[in-house]
């Protein structure tokens, strides 16, 4: 063995091997879960005094360019792999394990993941958007992190074996010198000796060819799954610490409303020693056991007196209502050119589509566990929570209880599916505000009713009108686009959505603690387009625009002169992001109505939709999935289908998710009952291309969920909400609060055939695939309602009743 | 105060609690420390809270201990023992096939599948596709993982037949 006289990691520290230790979950086993008689403790903290600040990082900010806050390599030769990316069940704990061990040429189960702690994390911002893998696989991501890792490893062992990097060879972590002697090896913890790499993340490491992939682009099996199905797996709803209470919330009646009074008298003598807490108008009840806390909420409910709220619009008249408020209005693409064109042209087409407000409605109810401790600037805050983003839940932490940031600690458990801004944050904030009252951890677990009436924020409605100039070749010339989006608060999103001041007022228990809630700004006149490059987020621009901005035109279409403006306005309901946020919105009407302009011109929808687009990759998924399909190429609607009775139809749509992130396409086959007005879908064929395919097994299960979950939003869900009349109180209310009134899928709904098509497509850099079939669902069923009956639905969602009035309405 | 005769995945126990209208689901939780069975909705319409009681399934959080008493309860944890099968610590044959199917995202329903199936497997030998989907109607699975897990439940039940 060589000395190591040429070992270059100078200056710096040796890894604490406590704090590598201390990344693991404490108590992990079963075995001794049990036996400590349920009390969990997770996170590194829990059995180190509490203290907020990670011992790898004192200044408790992670960022994203020191590759050790990436990586560790321990002398003992453990390997633990940091990353900002969650997994919710959409498999991101896999997928980063077979990168890591790709990356290092180790096998996936040398590896300790670590995901979203603060402190200890890089800080990657929200796990959302279907950016996970477009993250982790581009530069300044856990890919390029670890390939920076790799090659300051490589130059190690280069001078430790006395060999040029291009004559080394590694497996398992262990370098030898290709054509030497075999025993003449050295080990990345040799090499590293448990000290830092001390490197930033270089942008322009290589990462490993897709060709030469191993581990990547291979169906390995979730890691979680075997835990999940015994009923091991520990949710954060199953955190829990020593002297732990359990906490629910007391919403107002009507959104909007003030508190006026409470009879704090009314859990008087019941069990469980409740304690009533009030912050402004944010009131919840503590006590020793989630029953008792329950039935304390309950007992309290109607002694509190809250003022009517906020009053809404009839939810008849929602659509009409957002189009006649003011507005914060921005263009996505204007080519300045479209009213001329407009009039130019030989025939123009128009429609409006609606969408509603729809939920997250995540299975569990959400859940949190907070431990404040103390007051004043020293009280330290430890929280473990379901949330997104660790850091930004910090940040509004520190806000919302005067606690600085570096003394709090955020630890991400895994919840149930979020599927966006779910009661994930709400609920922490929750428990937040109800352990400083008390001055003990407090978890809070949501009723339904909590979940889906005051805690997850909506998705948003839209009214979508659409118009289009033909020219005289049946060819389209102009496309003009205005959608209305509601929304208020948005959580997380307010800069980004309306340029609102982040806080926690954005979400529901920060507002009714007292914080300011960002409200919608209207503008005068549009807000230009963003500068190049167009990117397309939302969706609002079709595949079949040019996507011209400033003369560069980045879109994956033809027509020219284009138009697209997004209205915003404030809503009466919360709103967030819920998955394929505006996305599944804007590509319901957008594909809908490129449906109706083939049917006008009587073109199969495919050759039609063919014909305006240029994006090589967009028409790659396309014709994979209509050849798989067995796409009968005709025009819409199907000739021979009788206007009674059950009949048969197809229909198409596809799209470029962000004009970025996955080019994805769908045909759906319905039945459709015209007397009944029931939509069956018996199959559905979706096909991706995301690039190189990271794990071919998961992503078809990402694909087939995407399905039947947008099957679920196209065809079966909506909010409700009324005003309550001025009896009792007259402010408006959400009233679907549970699963009956807010209907999904569930087993025994028809669960159509589903087909998957897989691009793999080496030669690009991986993009996300989450949000990516699921927006296209409501349009391809749509789209194939149309083909069977003739009928065209321009209303999510497509209930029977919806059916039968457009029929009627439509007179076919 | 109330004293409970309950038999938890095989072993007898008692436990002694205020309130009758306790709910089962949050005595398994906080007493026996299970943790297959979940809180969904607390209002038995989805079904994450399933356990099987003397082999029927049912929703625990709207079923109150007190209607627990004297019969035995079956979690996810006890599935595998239930059956006589060596190793309770596990996979049964059941959720082995959600494993093989890659059946979960987030997995937190899966006491409602693999329950319900289970039984309706026990008490339907060879069940057609269709007879599955009845077999659960009315549990959720909001990632929508449906058709794998009808898959995992399908091949159970073929295998079991053999």
């Amino acid at each position: 063995m060589k000395p190591n006289k040429t070992f270059r990691l100078h200056g710096a520290e040796p890894l604490p091997q406590k704090a590598l230790e201390a990344l693991n979950h404490v108590g992990a086993s079963r075995r001794d879960f049990l036996k400590t008689a349920g009390v969990m403790m997770i996170g590194f903290g829990a059995a180190t005094e509490g203290k907020a600040q990670s011992t790898i990082n004192p200044s408790g900010n992670v960022d994203v360019t020191q590759v050790d806050n990436w990586i560790a390599i321990g002398a003992d030769e453990s390997i633990t792999v940091l990353s900002g990316k969650c997994d919710f069940g959409q498999g991101m704990r896999t997928v980063q394990l077979q990168l890591a061990a790709e990356e290092l040429s180790v096998p996936m189960d040398r590896i300790t993941l670590v995901l979203c702690k603060t402190g200890i994390t890089p800080n990657q911002g929200y796990t959302a958007g279907s950016f996970s893998t477009w993250t982790q696989f581009g530069v300044g991501g856990l890919r390029n992190a670890l390939d920076s890792a790799r090659d300051a490893l490589y130059q190690l062992a280069s001078q430790w074996l006395d060999a040029p990097v291009g004559q080394l060879a590694v497996q398992n972590g262990v370098f030898s010198v290709v054509g030497g002697d075999p025993t003449y090896t050295v080990s990345y913890g040799q090499l590293v000796q448990g000290q830092r790499f001390n490197l930033t993340v270089n942008a322009k490491a290589v990462p490993k060819d897709p060709s030469k992939w191993t581990v990547l682009g291979q169906p390995i099996p979730r890691v979680d799954i075997p835990a999940k199905a015994k009923g091991t797996f520990q949710y954060v709803q199953k955190v829990r610490v020593p002297g732990m209470l359990h906490g629910k919330v007391v919403r107002p009646p009507a959104l909007g409303g003030h508190v006026v009074s409470i009879d704090k008298t009314s859990v008087n003598g019941l069990p469980g020693n409740p304690q009533v807490v009030q912050v402004n108008d944010f009131v919840g009840v503590v006590a020793d056991t989630e029953w008792h806390a329950t039935n304390a909420a309950n007992a309290l409910a109607p002694a509190i007196a809250w003022t009517l709220g906020a009053t809404f619009p009839p939810q008849a008249n929602l659509y009409t209502y957002m189009t006649s408020q003011p507005s914060r209005d921005a263009y996505a693409v204007n080519t300045g050119d479209v009213d001329t064109v407009m009039a130019g042209a030989v025939k123009t087409l128009s429609a409006q589509y609606l969408y509603p407000f729809q939920m997250h409605g995540s299975l569990a109810s959400s859940c949190a566990v907070v431990d404040v401790q103390g007051t004043g600037k020293t009280a330290t805050v430890k929280a473990w929570s379901a949330t997104q983003s660790v850091y930004d839940v910090r940040g509004y932490l520190a806000t919302l209880l005067s606690i600085p940031a570096a003394n709090i600690e955020v630890v991400q458990v895994e919840g149930s599916g979020c599927y966006g801004g779910n009661g994930a944050d709400p609920v922490t904030f929750d428990a937040a505000l109800l352990s400083q009252a008390v001055g003990k951890p407090v978890r809070v677990q949501y009723t339904r009713r909590d979940e889906m009436t005051g805690g997850e924020h909506y998705g948003h409605p839209m009214v979508a009108n659409r118009k289009a100039g033909i020219d005289a070749y049946g060819t389209i010339i102009a496309w003009d686009s205005e959608t209305f989006l509601m929304v208020h608060g948005e959580g997380p999103l307010a800069g980004f959505t309306f340029g609102g001041a982040p806080g926690p007022g954005n979400f529901i228990p920060g507002a009714l603690a007292g914080f300011p809630t960002g409200k919608v700004v209207p503008t005068t006149t549009p807000a230009p387009p963003a500068p190049s490059p167009f990117w397309n987020f939302g969706n609002s621009v079709p595949p079949y625009a040019t996507g011209n901005i400033g003369g560069v035109s980045l879109g994956t279409g033809t027509v020219p002169s284009q138009r697209s403006v997004t209205r915003l306005v404030e809503s009466p309901l919360w709103t967030s992001y819920l998955r394929s946020p505006d996305h599944i919105q804007n590509t319901w009407a957008n594909e809908s109505f490129m449906d109706e302009i083939a049917a006008s011109q009587n073109v199969d929808p495919v050759q039609y939709r063919l014909r305006h687009v240029t994006d090589q990759r967009l028409i790659g998924v396309l014709n994979a999935v209509v050849q798989q399909a067995g796409w009968d190429t005709r025009p819409s609607p199907k000739p021979g289908n009788a206007r009674t009775g059950v009949v048969t139809g197809r229909g198409v749509s596809f799209v470029l998710y962000s004009g970025f992130d996955g080019y994805c396409a769908v045909v759906a086959q319905v039945s459709v009952d015209q007397g009944s007005g029931v939509i069956t879908v018996t199959k559905v064929t979706a096909g991706l291309d995301t690039g190189p395919v990271i794990n071919p097994d998961g992503l078809r299960n990402q694909m087939e969920g995407q399905v039947i979950q947008g099957m679920s939003r196209a065809l079966i869900e909506e909010v409700k909400f009324a005003n309550q009349g001025s009896g009792g109180f007259g402010g408006g209310a959400v009233t679907s609060f549970d699963w009956r009134t807010y209907r999904v899928l569930q087993f025994g709904d028809t669960i159509p055939q589903i087909d998957t098509v897989l691009i793999n497509n080496l030669k690009v850099a991986p993009t996300g695939a989450g949000e990516t079939i699921i927006t296209l669902v409501g349009s391809a069923i749509g789209n194939a309602v149309f083909d069977a009956t003739g009928v065209r639905l321009r209303q999510i969602p497509m209930t029977p009743a919806n059916f039968l009035a457009a029929k009627a309405a439509q007179k076919v | 105060m109330a004293t409970y005769g309950i038999q938890i995945n095989g072993q007898s126990s008692t436990v002694t609690i205020d309130d009758p209208n306790t709910p089962l689901l949050f005595v398994l939780q906080e007493v026996f420390h299970l943790n297959g069975p979940k809180f969904g909705c607390g209002l038995g319409q989805c079904g994450a809270c399933t356990v099987l009681l003397d082999g029927q399934p049912i929703r625990s959080c709207n079923t109150a201990v007190s209607q627990a008493d004297g019969h035995s309860v079956t979690s996810l944890e006890g599935l595998r023992a239930l059956d006589g099968l060596p190793n309770p610590d596990d996979l049964h044959p059941l959720q082995q096939a959600f494993v093989t199917q890659q059946a979960l995202q987030c997995g937190y329903c899966v006491a409602g599948p693999v329950m319900y199936g289970y039984a309706f497997v026990r008490d339907n030998p060879n069940p057609s596709r269709s007879d599955i989907e009845q077999g659960l109607a009315g549990i959720l699975c909001r990632c929508c993982s449906h058709t794998r897990m009808l898959n995992a439940i399908q091949s159970y039940a073929q295998e079991k037949s053999k």
